[in-house]
């Protein structure tokens, strides 16, 4: 019995790992030699390479880019989260008019269809000169990332309970200082969950990106990948190379603070 | 009294921000697409006049933009349909999982969690015609996935459900680990078999959150661009053109802003008209309920 589970656990990961074999064959692929490249077999018993890691980092777009990625990404979270924690607070907990029609104008904005809306940011940022910056695309991205922190959060909120708020407010806190003080230490937790999948959705964005940069001052890892530059022909190794340093934060994050990420994803669908 | 007038006016002031933002970011250029669409703009000639709903009539007789649409209805239906019946199936073989459950986990959040334009490269080079790994192994096969029109759409379909079961897997893996073990055992007890119990059991249980992954999954299917950007740009002959591809091109390639803000227009309507279905329908089920 105990040996047939083991068993049926064994082969489940397995087949999740199956699963995982496109990326598990990009990293192969990444630190091999572009002879071994041309065919399967060839690629298979190659020794490995670093230079194609050495290629991208010394010769390509890809460490500005990364740097770009980073700074859009973490100047997003905070924004949105800076916005949105007071916002989320008072959806849960304070009266205020036409909260039902705001709030479903909110959620509303998470279906937006990106490229409905890029037009009219373009015409928007071009106006306010803030073509090619970080902040163009801190922006843009606030559109999507501040909808669902205040959708998470004002979850989140409502799972304190309201009796600590009112022994605050007893102490003659004021609602700020209730908010500050007692109710975002205890929701810090839901807190790094929105923040995880803002930065992801952030890191991961393409169309703003693409179409509101121009040059290496601002251009992200996803642009810099889809346009990732070849003189003859496509430097697949140099491209699997680039797709392994674009996906760390997003691995890094799934390995080190899987449980804050689940939590996150699964908030907004799980609450009755 | 005193304390209700001063929390409405707390309200107000911490609400004020995210929504004057919203507003801006989000609200302004969802409306400002409307009035764009009804305009012939193209900057490159100087060109810029209301010409009212001449776009949509265009497109009304466009076949480029029904064959957009069928496309984008297709992948949209066919990715989601994957999606759902893979994700089950994992969630299920999770159900019972007692070693390795977080590198389970893990394995599924990568495809997810990864950049959408690195699954694109990634299925690239996957689907190369001489050195890719699918054909090796299919025994040596030199068939060209993104170049032959038959093909492409279902090997972009292929892609995006790589990087979205997973969604529907933990989704209903989460939910499955609520379900009170003592339900199950009184169904064993009852003599249930397996297929009785996962359709009886499981899967009403399931209903509600697999009713909410189908909302998220299908607008995130209408709304996909960046696999179809990457992957093919729309090619082979227009097979894997959707609508929010064309409303891209039309934008920023052949730089008609008002004739592309229409095409957004019909996208963002689709989407909304789902939406709104949607909620009506769950509305509904949890009044039956």
């Amino acid at each position: 019995m105990n040996d047939r589970s083991a068993l049926r656990d064994g082969l489940v990961l397995a087949a999740l790992a199956v699963w995982a074999v496109p990326f598990f064959w990009q990293a192969l692929t990444s630190i091999k030699p572009d002879a071994a490249l041309l065919a399967v077999e060839r690629l298979l018993v190659a020794p490995p390479t670093l230079d194609h890691y050495r290629a991208v980092v010394g010769k390509s777009v890809m460490p500005a880019a990364l740097t770009n990625s980073l700074g859009v990404a973490a100047l997003t979270t905070l924004l949105a989260i800076a916005l949105g924690a007071p916002g989320a607070y008072a959806f849960a907990r304070l009266p205020v008019p036409g909260k039902h029609g705001l709030l479903l104008g909110v959620v509303a904005c998470t279906a937006f269809p990106q490229v409905a809306i890029v037009g009219p940011l373009f015409m928007l940022l071009r106006a306010l000169d803030l073509r090619d910056t970080w902040l163009a695309l801190v922006l843009a991205d606030t559109s999507f990332a501040l909808p669902l922190v205040l959708w998470l959060l004002a979850g989140f909120v409502r799972e304190v309970p309201i009796a600590v708020e009112e022994a605050a407010q007893i102490d003659g806190a004021g609602r700020l200082a209730t908010l500050g003080r007692v109710v975002l230490p205890l929701v810090a937790p839901g807190i790094v969950s929105a923040g995880l999948l803002v930065f992801l959705m952030s890191w991961n964005e393409l169309l703003f990106a693409y179409t509101f940069t121009a040059t290496e001052a601002s251009r992200t890892v996803p642009v810099a990948l889809a346009l990732f530059p070849g003189v003859y022909e496509v430097p697949w190794g140099d491209i699997a190379a680039a797709s392994m340093l674009a996906s760390l934060p997003p691995i890094l994050i799934v390995a080190g603070m899987q449980r804050w990420l689940v939590r996150g994803l699964t908030a907004g669908a799980l609450r009755e | 009294m005193t304390a209700g007038r001063d929390d409405a006016r707390a309200g107000r002031l911490m609400l004020a921000p995210a929504l004057i933002a919203l507003a801006v970011l989000a609200a302004w250029p969802g409306l400002w697409v409307l009035w764009l669409s009804l305009q012939r703009r193209i900057p490159v000639f100087g060109i810029e006049r209301f010409v009212g709903p001449a776009h949509y009539a265009f497109l009304a007789v466009d076949p480029r933009f029904w064959n957009a649409l069928k496309v984008t209805l297709i992948f949209t239906f066919a990715s989601v349909t994957l999606e759902f019946l893979l994700g089950i199936a994992v969630a299920l073989a999770l159900q019972g999982q007692r070693r390795g459950r977080r590198l389970a986990v893990a394995l599924l959040l990568l495809p997810w969690a990864l950049p959408s334009v690195v699954t694109g490269r990634t299925f690239e080079w996957l689907y190369h015609p001489s050195a890719g790994l699918l054909n090796f192994v299919l025994g040596g096969a030199a068939i060209n996935w993104l170049g032959e029109p038959v093909l492409a759409l279902p090997a972009l379909i292929a892609a995006d459900v790589w990087r979205t079961m997973p969604f529907v897997a933990l989704l209903c893996y989460a939910r499955v680990l609520t379900i009170a073990p003592d339900i199950y055992e009184a169904a064993r007890v009852d003599g249930a078999g397996t297929v009785a119990t996962v359709r009886d059991i499981t899967l009403p249980l399931l209903r509600r959150v697999l009713l909410i992954a189908l909302l998220f999954r299908t607008l995130d299917a209408l709304r996909a661009f960046d696999l179809m950007f990457v992957l093919t740009g729309g090619g082979p002959a227009n097979t894997t053109e959707t609508l929010t591809v064309y409303a891209y091109r039309s934008l920023f390639q052949t730089l008609q802003l008002g004739f592309g803000a229409a095409i957004g227009v019909v996208v963002f309507a689709l989407v909304m008209l789902v939406a709104w279905g949607y909620l009506r329908a769950m509305a509904r089920d949890e009044e039956a309920a």
